[in-house]
């Protein structure tokens, strides 16, 4: 195997936005829908989220030379389920009300499958440099997901964001964008907006190709 | 050089064409609810009419919006947009916000049409999907019913119809609640001559039971409608409502009564009639009809809705698909007893 040239500012863009995890991989989809109601519950998942992440590409880079392949599965699994218990009883002792909200979509961590993707797929083949770097884009890009799905089902349901009223008290609240169909609803008008953008995106490429390849 | 006319004409098939193109057919089934929509304004003032504008260019605006842009003139004109967002403010309580309405009309365009591939490839009836979105958005502004305007006050625009977008409507006129609201809460049944007549509360368009059916035998006349899906609803529901109405007198409406109140006649003659939401064979027409039938009587009877020929209508629309399929004529010459 060649060794490519690393670059970590590459490695962040990609997780934040060319690869983000939501809106192009359509990854971890159960947190999203199902905590994103409030700007604040979508912060503290993605807060965890990016904790565990980040922890666990950390230590199962460090680690690549010494997992053994056939059991490799079990061990990511086994290091992301101890950052994950951390979290818990952080966010526990730190912020019960939100740990509250949250329920059981935190210990459910384990089983988000972005993370697990990113161990297999970029942590446990690479330095660990580049392995937390990426992490950190892949995580941003999460928590970035989640808090613009949570910012605007919680503008649109409650005309507030965090809590602070928006619009005064005769808002008229979006029922529907507080309950489940809105975050479906939410999540595919944003997925549609983000396909838009990188189709159009292509045609201006290839637009412009065109014109370089023209004879003058 | 003049030869005056060729003596053979040739030309590519297909030689006979019929007149009937979408717009043609648009504009019919528009012709054929303007009687019901007429009456809706006389019945609840100009509000009603504010409504149904706002409805119909929430529609339009939204068509125009995410067309392609060569495209837009011709998309605008079969009309289709237009009767989407008719059908939708027919749909609607007479004293909704403006806003709402407008809103509605967007989404019926853009979540129940465009978002499918356009005309003719939507899953879901899209003036319903409009409807269901503002029932579970605004549930109180949508059952919120306001009675009929008094004499005199036809040209009086109550305080909700005119909220400013996305804030709190308020109410100034007298609400009041719907035959079938009566029926459900209350056990009061409301006398027939007034429900078919029109002249009770509901939504703008549901309320005019004979005039909607004027409409549709002009549909039926030019044969716009498949007058099995009518006719399989409206027997469907009458057979049931019998029965049951024989099991318990007390309790249950009898099945003049499911049939005139409530949006049933809209939904059964215009709404399941969509040739592009309801199956294709005469067999998977019955199946789709009698479906809409039990499914109207279970939820208004058992169900926690007063009304539920939105939800019948959405529920089987998504079963024609599956219907076609498995209704599909043997094709002749081909395959044995069985595939």
């Amino acid at each position: 195997m060649s060794r490519r040239k690393e670059d970590p500012h590459a490695e962040f863009i990609k997780g934040l936005w060319r690869d983000n995890p939501v809106f192009v991989q359509v990854l971890g989809m159960c947190p999203m829908l199902a905590v994103t109601n409030s700007a604040i519950n979508a912060l503290a998942m993605g807060g965890a989220t990016f904790f565990v992440l980040v922890a666990s590409s950390f230590l199962v880079s460090s680690l690549r030379q010494w997992i053994p392949r056939q059991v490799r599965i079990s061990t990511y699994i086994i290091i992301i389920a101890t950052f994950v218990t951390v979290t818990d009883f952080t966010l526990e002792a730190l912020a019960p009300v939100v740990h509250k909200e949250l329920g059981a979509f935190i210990p459910l961590i384990v089983a988000n499958c972005m993370i697990l993707g990113r161990q297999e797929a970029f942590a446990s083949r690479n330095s660990v440099r580049l392995a937390v770097v990426d992490a950190l884009g892949m995580a941003s890009g999460f928590l970035f997901a989640l808090f613009t799905l949570g910012a605007v089902r919680e503008i649109l349901g409650e005309g507030a964001l965090f809590g602070v009223s928006l619009f005064g008290p005769d808002f008229e609240p979006w029922v529907i964008m507080i309950l489940p169909p809105g975050g479906f609803l939410t999540l595919g008008l944003l997925l549609l907006f983000f396909s838009w953008l990188r189709e159009r995106k292509q045609r201006l490429a290839i637009r412009l190709e065109e014109l370089e390849a023209e004879p003058k | 050089m003049n030869r005056g006319e060729p003596k053979l004409r040739l030309q590519a098939s297909p030689l006979l064409r019929q007149q009937l193109t979408t717009r043609q057919a648009m504009l019919d089934v528009l012709l054929a609810l303007m009687p019901a929509t007429l009456a809706g304004i006389w019945f609840f003032g100009i509000s009603a009419l504010l409504v149904l504008s706002a409805s119909i260019l929430g529609a339009v605006v939204t068509e125009w919006l995410f067309s392609p842009a060569g495209y837009r003139g011709s998309r605008l004109n079969d009309y289709s947009a237009l009767l989407t967002g008719l059908l939708l403010g027919l749909t609607l309580p007479p004293a909704l916000p403006m806003w709402m309405a407008f809103l509605g009309g967007a989404v019926s365009i853009g979540l129940g049409k465009l978002i499918w591939g356009g005309l003719g490839q939507n899953l879901f009836n899209p003036a319903l999907v409009g409807r269901a979105f503002l029932l579970a958005t605004f549930p109180i502004a949508m059952t919120t019913w306001s009675a009929q305007s008094a004499p005199g006050e036809f040209f009086r625009i109550g305080s909700s119809t005119l909220a400013m977008p996305f804030m709190q409507p308020g109410y100034d006129g007298v609400t009041a609640a719907t035959p079938l609201g009566l029926m459900k809460f209350e056990r009061v049944s409301t006398d027939l001559w007034l429900l078919a007549s029109g002249n009770s509360t509901g939504c703008i368009g549901e309320t005019s039971g004979l005039l909607l059916i004027l409409g549709a035998v002009y549909l039926l006349i030019r044969r716009d409608l498949d007058w099995r899906i009518p006719t399989g609803i409206l027997v469907s529901v009458a057979l049931f409502s019998a029965l049951l109405l024989l099991s318990d007198p007390e309790r249950y409406p009898g099945p003049l009564f499911s049939i005139f109140s409530g949006g049933l006649l809209l939904g059964a003659l215009y709404m399941a009639t969509d040739p592009v939401t309801s199956p294709l064979t005469p067999t998977g027409t019955w199946i789709f009809a009698v479906g809409i039938g039990l499914l109207i009587v279970l939820i208004r009877v058992f169900g926690g809705f007063p009304e539920g020929v939105m939800y019948a209508i959405l529920l089987m629309n998504s079963a024609t698909p599956l219907i076609d399929r498995y209704t599909q004529p043997r094709v002749f010459g081909k395959g044995g007893s069985s595939r």
